[in-house]
């Protein structure tokens, strides 16, 4: 149990993972934290792609400009820019399947320290699809998942292995977690930096996951 | 050639029979055929397959079908936004595939190029892998999936001459044409049919052979989640 160590905020974990885009590079964000991480791009010249088929997501409209005809992929009205084109779904996800979106910044229930990701359904409860995140986390250059290291019961979401049905199998790359981030590598996870206030020691006791 | 029909029950009249299987556009309840959907509502055609990303909501989109007990079985991506449909999937009165966003999509557009099966990485070693072959090309698994062909296409769009070119608007685009393309006939409702030379023929986004039947008509557009920054933001 971790106790009282909180490190990162949610905000916090946004800019962490904004650290990881780098100028020209395409990107997917998910609903949630991720979606923070447009907030902390800076002057760095990244186009963000929405599945339901568009590049160059703007921010919301004002009030009285929302387009029915101009949504994200969670059905947000939003806004286009300059550089926004648009197409339709197979299109969105052949640039997807086919590797061309640099990095999928996203939610996740349980990461598996082999990679495997589960972030779509809990037996016995409602499930509502997996939208486009199979797609996705299959197809992208790189994949950041961005998540509380522990659910509400204080229990690891950094796992050995996954108990929930996958997302994807071996598909992650790097987690950052309110406590820190790691990497997924041979054997492991590799811690690569701990959050302000929070020990190597604290993020090894709070992760189930073998730690190389 | 007649395109052009004069309404949408006109135009789907003697296409609709009970147990068929229908591809149609929209994303959430963006660029969805809302006129269409109510004609076949009010034709009462039964045992409908229908291959969308969502379901509508319960007032909305395909839910009005589902209100009506007409559809059978969905293939979808995401249906978190109807309560209705998760009643009857619950009770078992609705079957449900579920297919990733993606995978979905090529696989109209497969069906639509006449492609009955592709590989893909999406959905190795998850619950969508289960009874699907898996072949290794160059060390890594992917699985076939199979492509779509239905029997009616069902989508919007936001211009179209009568030829059947047609053009979409902005994220309204989504899965219409890939539907358009996977469907024996297509039918497509239109804010606005323009005149022949008026459409740009480079910008065109879906060409009129995809497209059998066009009607105009006037749309409700539904937002789904309206959401705005306050002009003080600037």
């Amino acid at each position: 149990m971790a106790g009282e160590v909180k490190g990162w905020d949610r905000n916090q974990m946004a800019a962490r993972a904004a650290e990881e885009l780098k100028d020209g590079m395409y990107v997917n964000l998910g609903i949630g934290i991720p979606t923070l991480v447009a907030n902390y791009v800076g002057d760095k010249d990244i186009t963000l792609q929405s599945e339901n088929g568009m590049l160059g997501m703007g921010p919301f409209p004002y009030e009285g400009d929302e387009d029915p005809d101009l949504i994200n992929a969670g059905k947000q009205t939003i806004t286009e820019l300059a550089r926004t084109s648009y197409f339709d779904s197979a299109t969105s996800f052949g640039m997807i399947r086919g590797g061309k979106i640099a990095a999928a910044i996203l939610g996740a229930m349980e990461v598996a320290e082999n990679g495997d990701l589960a972030n779509w359904m809990i037996p016995g409860k409602l499930v509502k699809g997996m939208g486009g995140a199979m797609d996705l986390v299959a197809g992208v250059g790189k994949v950041i998942v961005v998540m509380d290291h522990t659910n509400k019961h204080g229990d690891s979401k950094v796992l050995k292995a996954c108990t929930l049905p996958l997302t994807g199998k071996g598909v992650v790359d790097r987690i950052i977690t309110n406590l820190g981030v790691l990497d997924v590598a041979p054997g492991g996870l590799r811690i690569v930096e701990t959050a302000e206030g929070v020990t190597e020691e604290k993020l090894r006791a709070a992760t189930e996951a073998t730690i190389v | 050639m007649k395109k052009v029909y004069g309404s949408a029950k006109e135009a789907l009249d003697d296409v609709l029979f009970d147990g068929m299987f229908i591809a149609a556009g929209g994303f959430g309840l963006c660029g969805i055929p809302e006129l269409l959907l109510q004609a076949i509502k009010k034709a009462g055609t039964k045992d409908l397959t229908f291959a969308s990303n969502n379901a509508g909501v319960d007032d909305f989109g395909i839910g009005i079908l589902l209100q009506s007990r007409q559809v059978k079985k969905m293939l979808s991506s995401y249906v978190g936004e109807n309560a209705e449909f998760m009643r009857q999937y619950l009770s078992g009165e609705l079957e449900l595939e579920f297919n990733p966003q993606g995978t979905l999509a090529e696989r109209m557009r497969a069906g639509g190029c006449g492609i009955p099966g592709f590989y893909t990485k999406t959905g190795v070693g998850t619950v969508i892998a289960e009874g699907k072959e898996v072949k290794e090309f160059d060390g890594q698994e992917y699985i076939l999936e199979r492509g779509i062909f239905a029997d009616l296409s069902i989508v919007k769009a936001w211009k179209a001459d009568d030829t059947g070119n047609l053009v979409f608007r902005k994220t309204a685009r989504n899965f219409n044409p890939p539907a358009a393309m996977c469907g024996k006939i297509c039918v497509a409702e239109v804010e606005e049919i323009v005149p022949r030379g008026e459409l740009d023929p480079d910008s065109i986004h879906l060409p009129g052979i995809y497209v059998h039947r066009i009607v105009q008509g006037t749309h409700e557009k539904r937002i789904e989640q309206r959401t705005t920054r306050k002009r003080e933001d600037v």
